[in-house]
């Protein structure tokens, strides 16, 4: 257990390793890891705090990823601790307080850990630009262009009301957008999320005060890892 | 013929409609006070940006979505009308609390903070045992509310009791019971504090019953329990 936290924090630290290869390798020790039981852990980004300025700066990585990330693992910690969740891994938490809807207490620090988890990743210094490959193709598919994709993420990531998350997944061997509020994701839908932004107030605040808008077209044009997204679209692939 | 040469012009023949039929349309109300009178509780930057950005958001898609519904309604279109109800909620709760919310902080000097006398204070005292005892509910209340909302102290207008709720989103009170009355309303939206308190939504509440204006809080009381 203590190896494989010290091959993550390694990796994610490591200069040297391309983003295709870091992303499916941390997705297959994810799994790994997930076999194995672990703790919760507040996971880094897998780049530095100021790495995505001036996109989404320093301080907002510092307040987001430092306390409200750090908030939900500690809390979900505490709330675990000596239950039948305790244990578990997160996505197991995650369904299991999910409760068919029904949401039991943990469900809001476990999901809320795995959005941000899944956010951080969603995103890299010197994103943005357009995916390739299979991605594209699907995309083009089940959307009519990258443009069509683009248009319809924007409007749900805007139209959440409230708190929330827009997410690309992969359904029934299709892409679809989707939105959710508070700390709802697909994974209750049974999908494969494969992309997601967070809209709660929090996420954009500093950075952009009331306009939300322009922080989401900053997030498509300049942070977005496709790469990422191509990864987790092969993995969901062979789940599928 | 002249009718329809007016109603040719899509908006022209909007307008005419509305005027038979009276839509009221909405535009932001002013303070009170100035942006940076609540200062410290709450910074001038968070009122200004508040008022100006986000009120006068609600306020301005709230007219849209009632703009569409008339239409809607004119033309029988049922499920256009239906579908604008969220749209109608999100945007008009938001105009509606946020009017509450204004009228509910005042300036230390002009009286915010200062509890309550005559029939709201001897109610707080009867229901919950004093105003801080109140206070701490509702901040835990407030500190407990998942993503975005309110909570509220209200007075239950059939029942003439006390009442301490929380809403989702833009609710309004009333969606909690068709009888309550809001009293005072303390937005706990990211934008109500984050610039100033980042994370720390207990900090924020701590400070706001600074400039909470119970003189406005015991008029709507005694009008509802006189």
């Amino acid at each position: 257990m203590a190896s494989v936290t010290t091959i993550v924090s390694q990796l994610t630290s490591s200069a040297f390793l391309p983003a295709t290869e870091f992303c499916r390798l941390s997705q297959s020790l994810l799994h790994w890891s997930q076999m194995q039981g672990p703790g919760i852990d507040l996971k880094p980004p897998p780049y530095a705090l100021d790495a995505l300025e001036p996109h989404m700066s320093k301080d907002t990585l510092e307040y987001h990823w430092g306390k409200h990330h750090r908030g939900y693992v500690n809390n979900l910690k505490k709330q675990i601790e000596g239950t039948e969740l305790d244990g578990m891994s997160l996505e197991n938490i995650i369904l299991a307080s999910y409760n068919k809807g029904d949401v039991l207490p943990a469900f809001n620090n476990a999901a809320q850990v795995w959005n941000h988890d899944f956010f951080w990743e969603s995103m890299k210094p010197g994103g943005g630009g357009k995916p390739s490959g299979e991605l594209l193709e699907l995309i083009n598919r089940d959307f009519g262009s990258f443009e069509s994709l683009i248009k319809e993420f924007t409007i749900a990531a805007t139209t959440q009301f409230g708190s929330g998350w827009a997410w690309l997944v992969y359904n029934d061997k299709k892409l679809e957008v989707v939105k959710s509020p508070n700390a709802i994701n697909p994974l209750v839908l049974g999908y494969h999320p494969l992309l997601t932004i967070d809209v709660w107030e929090h996420a954009y605040y500093l950075d952009f005060k009331n306009l939300r808008a322009d922080y989401i077209s900053t997030f498509l044009d300049k942070l977005v890892s496709w790469d990422a997204v191509s990864s987790r679209l092969e993995a969901a692939k062979v789940l599928e | 013929m002249a009718l329809r040469a007016l109603a040719n012009g899509k908006t022209l023949g909007r307008l005419y409609h509305q005027q038979i039929r009276g839509l009221q349309t909405f535009s932001l109300p002013d303070l009170a006070y100035d942006y940076g009178a609540l200062e410290p509780a709450i910074s001038g930057e968070i009122m200004q940006l508040h008022h100006q950005k986000h009120h006068q958001t609600y306020i301005t898609n709230y007219n849209k979505a009632l703009e569409q519904l008339d239409d809607a309604i004119a033309k029988g279109d049922a499920s256009t009308a239906v579908k604008l109800q969220s749209a109608i909620k999100f945007n008009g709760g938001g105009h509606v609390n946020h009017s509450i919310f204004w009228k509910n902080l005042a300036p230390t000097r002009e009286g915010g903070g200062e509890p309550p006398h005559g029939s709201l204070g001897w109610a707080i005292d009867q229901h919950y045992g004093s105003m801080e005892k109140l206070i701490a509910k509702m901040n835990a209340e407030g500190a407990a509310v998942q993503g975005s909302g309110w909570v509220w102290l209200a007075v239950d207008k059939e029942l003439k009791r006390l009442v301490v709720e929380t809403t989702a989103n833009q609710d309004p009170l009333v969606t909690k019971g068709a009888s309550l009355v809001p009293l005072v309303g303390i937005d706990v939206w990211e934008h109500a504090y984050y610039l100033q308190y980042k994370n720390v939504r207990p900090d924020y509440l701590n400070n706001i019953w600074k400039v909470i204006n119970w003189k406005y809080a015991s008029e709507v009381y005694a009008k509802e329990c006189p």
